[in-house]
């Protein structure tokens, strides 16, 4: 498939991650946004990845064409643990102002 | 024979080391015991100065080479010692009179705490030592070095009373306008080097180097080492601190104005003597200077009612009479003049010390009046100053004064008389002092009266000796037409090439009767107008010009202290405060301002940081796709 339909894709999608961080006030909403933006992310690594292997110049050195496939997991292994790591500090902070605004959390204001 | 001449350092380093015990162990001498060191190391030196006199004979001189002092390259400047005639003549001048002063001191000093009185001596001793180091320095560099300690102990001296405002004032008056003189005794040297490449006298005294100079470097380098004399030895313009020194103790005083210090100036151009005769237009400027010095300090002496102000112009006044002496070529009666003056005038001072001593501190001669009848020695010795400094036939001051006078007859019959007029009024005041102050009656409060006693053992002995010395001091250089064969002139022949005046045997009776005529007839002017002293009113007219010294502290007051304070208030209030500050203080409002209007940003809401970043990488994207 043409790469240029997979820019598209992973513009659109974070596009929609930035718009989404930009207007959602819900600390929930605002996370998975943050999340589609690396997905987003990751999508457009594994698609240049793939047209790299494709190319003249990488079927020299064939080995190294898929590398970026296995980097794409090792991303998504720590974008999991992070998601724990910041699931947890959302319900912390549910748990001390009972509320997932984050324009609640302007403390540091002045 | 060149034994002795090498431990000549000695010299020079006894009055150091006097000063380092005196002035490191002021807390724990004992007053007797800092006396004894004090004047101990200064006899030694004397002791060595006669040694080094005897020595060195009439024809012999000396360059002791110690160690290199500054090596540049093919540069280089030795700190040596030039032990000759001169030097050695002014080596007896220094340490004997100064030794006199330091046993004096002693018994003047006396009422002074323990730790003060070893500060004291400390400083006198280090003042003796400068001025060795001056007189005994191989090269130019070396008299330099003499020359600023000499200024910083004046300094030290004579603010040593420093919790008083107007001393210290003084103090650094003295301090200031010897610097203002040291300026141009630096740049000569400068010149010098830059020109002949050498300070060194043997060096530079030879004729392949002075055929480097041309007339110009000449009479440049001269007129910038006057200006250097003229700070030191109180010469017009700078003469002003010399009288105002005397707020220091009446030894020091003494010990400034006969021994040391002043004679400073004229031993530097008795030394460059080579240099000074290849300058004409710089001698003629030394015989005006001199010649107006010694007029406007003779005539503010007249009116001045202070006993050790008329001392200090009439100090002023007569190293005029040595650089009237030394600009007229006759470099041997300068020196001469050197000689006498430390003799009659360390006396006087003495002897007013011993008088203030009596007085309980007074120094105003309109309260004193019939001391003689309390304090014989020190009238007596005072009368003999007196008589040797107004030159009456016989004593010390009439020899060299009357070669002065001769030199400069032969030179300009109206320098001449100018000079004789001077003369007189010296005798003049001087009588006045006595008069007022010696005879007649008492005119202080009863309880002064009930104190008057003469000075202890301490003080008078050095005052008969010094009167022994004013009254045969001249004899060394009696002059041919008295049959005598002028032993000095002989003496330093091997130093000064004597640009000789010949006037026969006539003129010089003549010019010498003439001088004693009328100094007898100033001084009986004197004795009836002030035999019946009454204390008088304000006076008018020149008197008062007179009284307030030609109000030449307020012309510097007016013309150069003014301006330069107005000029600093301006730089203060515009430069420093509006623009240094200002750009200082600017950059500080600047970032208060900045960061005051930057702080708006920092919203604390994530959203509208969000919105930054997000801002800030599109820009990012635009410059690096676009630009």
């Amino acid at each position: 498939m043409d790469i240029k339909s997979y820019i598209a894709l992973a513009l659109t999608l974070f596009t929609i991650g930035i718009i989404g961080v930009l207007v959602r006030r819900n600390a929930i909403i605002i996370f998975m946004c943050v999340e589609l933006m690396l997905n987003a992310v990751n999508l457009l690594l594994v698609a240049f990845s793939k047209m790299h292997a494709l190319s003249t110049a990488a079927k020299a050195s064939v080995n190294y064409a898929s590398d970026a496939q296995i980097f794409v997991f090792f991303i998504m292994v720590v974008a999991a643990a992070e998601v724990s790591v910041g699931l947890a500090i959302i319900v912390m902070m549910y748990r001390n102002v009972h509320t997932v605004d984050v324009n609640f959390l302007n403390r540091l204001k002045n | 024979m060149n034994n002795i001449l090498q431990l000549v350092w000695l010299i020079p380093v006894l009055p150091l080391l006097g000063f380092l015990i005196n002035g490191l162990g002021r807390k724990q001498l004992t007053k007797s015991l800092s006396g004894i060191i004090g004047s101990g190391v200064i006899l030694i030196s004397f002791v060595l100065s006669v040694v080094v006199f005897l020595q060195i004979g009439s024809n012999h001189n000396e360059t002791i080479h110690l160690f290199d002092f500054i090596k540049l390259n093919a540069f280089k400047i030795t700190f040596d010692f030039k032990i000759d005639q001169l030097s050695a003549l002014f080596l007896l001048i220094i340490t004997g009179v100064g030794f006199l002063i330091h046993v004096y001191s002693t018994a003047y000093m006396h009422d002074e705490d323990g730790k003060d009185f070893a500060k004291y001596f400390a400083y006198l001793n280090l003042f003796v030592f400068s001025m060795l180091l001056l007189v005994m320095g191989g090269n130019y560099l070396i008299m330099f070095i003499g020359w600023e300690g000499v200024g910083l102990c004046s300094y030290l001296l004579i603010g040593y009373w420093f919790r008083n405002t107007d001393y210290t004032n003084a103090a650094k008056k003295a301090f200031i306008m010897n610097r203002i003189g040291d300026l141009g005794f630096l740049l000569a040297l400068f010149w010098l080097i830059a020109v002949v490449g050498t300070v060194q006298y043997d060096e530079l005294f030879t004729a392949a180097n002075l055929a480097k100079l041309s007339a110009f470097d000449v009479t440049g380098i001269t007129l910038l080492l006057f200006v250097g004399a003229t700070g030191k030895s109180a010469q017009i313009p700078l003469f002003t601190w010399l009288p105002d020194a005397m707020a220091g103790p009446t030894p020091v005083s003494a010990l400034i104005h006969a021994a040391t210090m002043v004679t400073a100036g004229i031993y530097m151009i008795a030394r460059s003597n080579v240099l000074f005769s290849m300058a004409h237009q710089t001698q003629v400027v030394i015989t005006i200077v001199g010649l107006a010095t010694a007029l406007l300090a003779a005539s503010i002496a007249i009116k001045q009612n202070d006993i050790k102000k008329v001392l200090a112009y009439s100090t002023v006044s007569q190293l005029g009479f040595m650089f009237l002496a030394l600009g007229t070529g006759n470099y041997v009666a300068a020196v001469f003049h050197v000689l006498t003056h430390a003799f009659f005038k360390a006396l006087m001072f003495l002897g007013s010390g011993s008088v203030i001593h009596a007085m309980g501190g007074e120094q105003d001669i309109r309260k004193m009046g019939g001391l003689h009848k309390h304090m014989k020695i020190t009238s007596f010795t005072f009368l003999i100053g007196c008589i040797a400094i107004a030159g009456i036939p016989g004593f010390s001051g009439f020899f060299s004064k009357d070669e002065i006078l001769a030199g400069a007859f032969a030179h300009n019959p109206y320098i001449y008389a100018l000079a004789l007029f001077a003369a007189l009024l010296t005798a003049f005041y001087m009588f006045r002092l006595y008069i007022i102050t010696f005879t007649g009656s008492f005119r202080g409060t009863h309880e002064q009266e009930h104190h008057l006693h003469e000075s202890p053992k301490a003080m008078t002995i050095p005052l008969i000796v010094l009167a022994i010395l004013s009254i045969i001091g001249g004899y060394i250089g009696v002059p041919e037409s008295l049959g005598g064969s002028h032993h000095l002139g002989k003496y330093l022949a091997g130093v000064i090439k004597a640009e000789a005046h010949h006037l026969d045997h006539t003129t010089e009776y003549m010019l010498m009767g003439l001088s004693t005529g009328l100094v007898l007839l100033s001084i009986i002017y004197a004795w009836m107008r002030f035999k019946n002293y009454k204390i008088e009113g304000e006076s008018k007219g020149l008197g008062k010009v007179l009284e307030n010294k030609w109000y030449v502290d307020e012309l510097y007051q007016m013309a150069i202290v003014n301006p330069l304070k107005s000029t600093s208030a301006f730089f203060n209030k515009i430069i420093e405060n509006k623009i240094i500050d200002g750009a200082v203080n600017g950059v500080g409002k600047l970032v208060n301002y900045g960061g005051r209007q930057l702080r708006w940003i920092q919203s604390g809401q994530v959203g509208a940081y969000v919105l930054l970043m997000v801002i800030g990488m599109l820009l990012l994207f635009f410059i690096q796709l676009f630009l």
